[in-house]
């Protein structure tokens, strides 16, 4: 059972909090011979895999480092374009490390405001009278809980589709929210959260919510 | 437990087919604009869950609740999209959707040589076998209200 992350979203769609709990991030290091048997392109600036899955190396996986030479977007850490190195045929055998790519605060945010929408096209798309947004959205990998509180913040928690009990988890980050976002006379209303109280106890929620949901199963 | 509608989207987002049952709430606005309000809402969801997912994914996206209802989603690998919207008390339906599209969409319009497979479905035979298959679900309990 596992919390992979929490958001909070703020009235306006905009995100005001973050925090990654556990994420598995599967990172793969193989040695190639030429020609490379993965078709690579570049897509949003890195270098991901576009065809050819093999040895847990997935489609949609960037491209980390070249013989351990961190990759840095398009070229690596030494300045080289990653697809001239990998096009010549003297730089093999080449040792190459992918990986699911990790999201970038600017994504973070936009998806953030993402959710924002679809939370209120799911609504408005309702067969039903009065319905709320969307409040829990399942995949095969995990479970997106989302609450709305009675002033339009979101609280979103994504865990393992087995984790039980985040209602309750939710319920309990409103209250670290109001009673150590809120109450500190540093805090502007609707601006990212920064404060270290609220920080240590949203983690100590978080670490309980986890045995809870194991005790319940 | 109750079946309110049921949407057919191919890969394109055109609206393949729209069945109604029990559906208490219009969306206010034209069919043809709540089809592209739907699919462009599936679309964003798909891209939502492939970039927020911790680890990579198989299925994906498979069904969202709000207070009101559920809505389901299977997706086919030629991109062909059923969507089922139910009330809460339904659980996990890819079973039966998997049923509609091998047993009646493809049995009654991709056998079928005179259906365009782009454009809306206009068969007789595939609109009743698949009211009738719905009607005969367990989950589709008609309310007397």
């Amino acid at each position: 059972m596992t919390i992979f992350s929490v958001y909070i979203i703020n009235k306006a769609g905009g995100l005001i909090y973050q925090y990654d709990h556990s994420t598995p991030r599967p990172e793969v290091e193989k040695t190639f011979s030429f020609p490379l048997e993965l078709t690579l392109k570049v897509f949003d600036e890195k270098i991901v895999v576009a065809f050819g899955e093999r040895d847990g190396i997935k489609v949609g996986h960037t491209l980390l480092s070249v013989n351990g030479i961190p990759a840095e977007g398009k070229n690596l850490q030494d300045g080289r374009d990653i697809l001239e190195v990998l096009s010549a045929d003297e730089n093999f055998p080449i040792n190459i490390k992918f990986g699911r790519p990790k999201l970038t605060t600017n994504e973070r945010i936009m998806l953030a405001s993402m959710f924002h929408s679809l939370f209120a096209i799911g609504s408005q798309l309702s067969p039903e009278q009065r319905s709320s947004g969307i409040e829990t959205l399942e995949t095969d990998t995990f479970k997106l809980h989302c609450m709305q509180t009675m002033t339009g913040l979101k609280f979103i928690v994504i865990a393992d589709p087995r984790q039980a009990a985040v209602d309750v988890l939710l319920k309990k980050l409103y209250e670290v929210y109001a009673d150590f976002a809120l109450k500190n006379p540093f805090y502007s209303l609707d601006m990212p959260i920064r404060c270290d109280l609220f920080d240590t106890n949203l983690q100590s929620s978080i670490e309980q919510a986890e045995r809870l949901g194991i005790s319940n199963v | 437990m109750t079946i309110y509608n049921l949407y057919i989207f191919d890969r394109n987002g055109t609206c393949l087919h729209y069945g109604e049952w029990n559906r208490k709430k219009q969306s206010g606005m034209s069919k043809d604009e709540e089809f592209k309000l739907m699919y462009g809402m599936l679309f964003s969801v798909k891209s939502f869950v492939s970039r927020i997912s911790p680890t990579d994914i198989k299925d994906g996206f498979l069904n969202f609740k709000t207070n009101k209802y559920k809505l389901h989603l299977y997706e086919t690998a030629s991109g062909l999209k059923i969507v089922i919207n139910t009330d809460l008390g339904v659980g996990s339906i890819t079973d039966v959707l998997h049923d509609i599209y091998k047993n009646i969409y493809v049995e009654y319009v991709v056998r079928n040589p005179v259906c365009d497979l782009s454009q809306p479905i206009e068969s007789e035979i595939f609109k009743t076998k698949l009211d009738e298959y719905i009607r005969a679900l367990s989950i589709f309990a008609t309310r007397v209200s």
